[in-house]
């Protein structure tokens, strides 16, 4: 297809390509791949939203017109015929394409990292400005004995 | 002749930069007057030098100057003039010349509305800035370089995606541009401020004003954007995780958590040294985004080694300021001692909340974005970061955010009443609860989403008409009525503000939670439900246009019997660009936006028909603009007009 070649892209800058890549006409899910089962069709939509095209840069294969994207998708609707559940076909299309196709990375391993590095620096942020508040209002130190005195007299006056 | 003006110009631009970037600097240290006073004028004398540059590559597009290279790549003697001039910066050299002008603005703004700066903080500011345009001007015309001719010019151009010859694309980037260099402003504030080993109230005051207009533009900015890939990508998605788009995200964030702590610095003289840090962050992550954008460095590892030098040069410029900034932070914060005091409860801690929470955001988006680059680069692992993860590890993070806004910002300075700031909002609470309520009872389906959506939204809303109402006094209504009028601007743009964020809120949880979709094949001359609506495809026919051809089709869309709307949803061909486009038709509505897309013939004669009903679509737009517009009524407040005529005002502004 002559729609993918780089040679039109190469001139653009590279926002602008990740922007065309996504502009190519929808071509994704087609009336024909779906399934008569309503609830069997929004499992495989569902699924289908959290794959990455494997030869595309950050579409989904919900939203592909790559034609490996609608194989994938074709494979996700028979393996859900065939009564997997959505981890079961998730699996099986990991264990052929690899992780990378997954779009939300398992939390499990060095993707914890990503997972909770949110919460990890939430808690800190909320350690440090609690020490920093705590820190700012010290109770300022009693007034020492000549002090007092000097205050007593001030106030006598 | 004009072209090889507007590069001497530019190269005469980076001496003056030179200049600037150095002597008023050491004219500070010195307590030089003379060499302090070369700031203004050479800030001046700079923007006009540029601002020469940029117009004579603007002539070399309008008069399609095939000599020059970028002009041969980028345009084409029979593109609209609309498009000529934005052909300018919709490409990597042009762009950048475009950064720098910006650069140059408000480098000039500082010098000629900065009357009321100390002599040596404005040399100070100015030289810094004048040294991210020495970098940048260097990268221009070293690698980059807009000005370069072609021994041998073509007769024409070889033009410009006809996607991108949209208005709503053709003034994305100078805003978003706006806005990313609008926070190198604060930045150069913060370094001098370092430099300068002192930050106070009128520190604050003189920073937040141009923090509020970059994060004005970067909303703009990427509104227009989200708002063109909702109409012209053809399935109604208006956000995608995108690298690029999370590079303008990330700033977008960090400035908004930085226009809320400069106001700590401005009213209370305190979180000097956290503010001065997420200036630098601000900025920092702008030029992150452009290293991103530029570089390619994320969308793909291999467009990054088709042109390493301009991806290395960008990280050395990153490097050196934001390394540089961060070094002098390291040294100096130390004296930036903070005079106000507060207590756990209160508008300050509301605020350091409010900053926690953008800056954790903010980290989350840039984590995703950077982790598939830390998968191959460092795990040697094929990894993939996309909606899925960051609807689930940013958005809490928002929601937090939302919660805590209404009664944080009702909160007294100093020290608050939790008890009182949470009286004062529970008419807000049962209201949004009730509507939440109303929400989850009046949808099909038993989405959690939407309701919470709804919920949020209208707590925030309803939260920021509390705070206003609030701020009348405790008399007759008319009285508070007739205070209302006098209530100064600020408040009416944090109303705004607050308010936008809560519409979007509403606007996002609806496009998610219920939008309808509907694909299938279709005959012509047949109907078939959408929703409450019926759609039928009246008729399909091949339409000329003036540089392509088109397959229309005319769908007429009735409720209960009556016509609600005839839509001409197209697919387009350009011959010259060999490139098929999408049309969607969309009806635009207050409640609901009707999109439909017509896709590919079918062997049957029917045709594949997606049909989308998106709830509360044009809230969303809605929301940003009042963002927006909040973010300039509080720029127009009195007290930054004040502060720029008069000499006289004060240092800081008491607390209320």
């Amino acid at each position: 297809m002559k729609l993918f070649g780089l040679g039109r892209w190469a001139k653009c800058p590279p926002y602008i390509v990740a922007l065309f890549l996504l502009a190519v006409p929808v071509h994704a899910v087609q009336p024909d791949e779906m399934l008569a089962d309503p609830v069997l069709e929004a499992r495989a939509r569902e699924i289908s939203r959290d794959i990455r095209c494997p030869v595309c840069q950050g579409e989904t294969i919900d939203d592909s017109s790559a034609p490996i994207s609608r194989d994938l998708r074709l494979i996700i609707r028979e393996r859900l015929v065939a009564g997997d559940s959505d981890d079961e076909v998730v699996d099986f299309i990991v264990d052929r394409f690899g992780e990378g196709v997954l779009f939300k990375p398992r939390a499990e391993g060095v993707n914890l990292v990503l997972w909770l590095a949110g919460p990890a620096l939430l808690l800190a942020g909320i350690a440090v400005a609690v020490g920093a508040q705590r820190r700012r209002t010290v109770p300022e130190a009693p007034l020492s004995a000549d002090e007092e005195a000097r205050l007593q007299e001030i106030l006598k006056k | 002749m004009i072209v090889e003006l507007g590069h001497f110009a530019l190269i005469l631009a980076l001496m003056v930069a030179l200049v600037q970037a150095t002597l008023p600097l050491w004219g500070a240290q010195r307590g030089d007057a003379r060499l302090m006073a070369l700031a203004g004028p050479a800030a001046g004398v700079q923007l006009v030098l540029i601002g020469i540059s940029f117009a004579a590559l603007t002539w070399a597009f309008v008069a399609s100057d095939f000599s020059l290279a970028v002009v041969v790549s980028n345009s084409h003697t029979l593109k609209p003039m609309l498009y000529k001039v934005a052909g300018v910066w919709g490409n990597h050299e042009g762009s950048l010349l475009l950064w720098v002008l910006i650069l140059a603005i408000y480098g000039a703004a500082v010098a000629w509305f900065g009357d009321n700066l100390p002599v040596r903080l404005k040399a100070r500011v100015l030289s810094v800035q004048a040294m991210i345009g020495v970098a940048f001007m260097a990268f221009l015309l070293l690698t980059s370089n807009p000005f370069w001719r072609l021994v041998q010019p073509p007769l024409d151009g070889e033009d410009m995606n006809p996607l991108l010859q949209d208005p709503g694309l053709a003034f994305h980037p100078p805003f978003l541009y706006l806005g990313y260099v609008g926070l190198s402003m604060a930045f150069s504030f913060a370094v001098a401020a370092l430099i300068e080993g002192r930050i106070d109230a009128a520190w604050g005051r003189w920073v937040r004003p141009w923090t509020l207009a970059a994060w004005v533009f970067l909303t703009i900015g990427i509104a227009l954007g989200s708002w063109w890939a909702y109409y012209e990508l053809g399935w109604g998605g208006f956000w995608f995780w995108d690298p690029v788009e999370n590079a303008s995200f990330m700033p977008w964030l960090l400035a908004g958590a930085l226009l809320h702590s400069a106001v700590v610095v401005e009213k209370r003289e305190s979180l000097k040294a956290w503010t001065i840090l997420l200036a630098i962050l601000a900025f920092g992550f702008s030029l992150i985004g452009t290293f991103i954008v530029r570089s390619g460095v994320i969308t793909s590892v291999h467009a990054f080694a088709n042109d390493p030098e301009r991806g290395v040069f960008i990280l050395m410029i990153l490097g050196l300021f934001i390394g540089g900034a961060l070094v002098l932070f390291a040294l100096r914060a130390g004296a930036m001692e903070a005079r106000g005091i507060f207590a756990l409860v209160s508008r300050e801690s509301a605020l350091v909340a409010n900053n926690i929470l953008l800056s954790v955001a903010a980290f989350v988006v840039f984590i995703g974005t950077i982790w598939p680059l830390v998968g191959s680069m460092l795990l040697g692992r094929d990894l993939s970061v996309g909606e899925p993860f960051f609807n689930a590890a940013f958005t809490p993070f928002i929601v937090g955010l939302a919660l805590i806004l209404p009664p944080g910002a009702m909160l007294a300075w100093k020290r608050g009443d939790m008890g009182r700031s949470l009286r004062a909002v529970i008419p807000a609470l049962v209201l949004a609860l009730a509507l939440g309520g109303l929400a989850f009872a009046m949808q099909t389906g038993r989405s959690a989403l939407g309701p919470i959506g709804m919920m949020l939204g209208a707590w925030v809303i309803l939260g920021a008409l509390t705070d206003v109402w609030g701020k009348t006094g405790r008399e007759g209504v008319s009285a508070r009525l007739s205070r209302l009028g006098r209530l100064p601007r600020a408040d009416w743009g944090k109303l705004s503000a607050h308010g936008g964020l809560g519409v979007t809120i509403i606007a996002v949880a609806a496009m998610n939670a219920w939008k309808v979709e509907d694909i299938r094949v279709v005959q012509v001359g047949e109907s078939f439900p959408l929703g409450s609506y019926e759609v039928l495809l009246k008729d399909v026919h091949e339409v000329e246009g003036p540089n392509y051809t088109s397959t229309m089709g005319e769908m007429v869309v009735t409720k209960a019997g009556a016509e609600v709307a005839v839509l001409y949803p197209e697919k387009r061909f350009y011959p010259v660009a060999q490139m098929p486009t999408t049309e969607a038709a969309i009806d635009f509505g207050l409640m609901r936006d009707l999109y439909l897309v017509l896709g590919d013939p079918q062997n049957d004669g029917g045709w594949a028909v997606r049909s989308y009903i998106e709830p509360l679509a044009n809230w969303l737009w809605g929301g940003a603009l009042l963002m927006a517009f909040g973010g300039l009524l509080s720029l127009s407040d009195r007290r930054y007009r004040v502060a720029a005529g008069a000499r006289k005002v004060p240092a800081g502004v008491p607390a209320e």
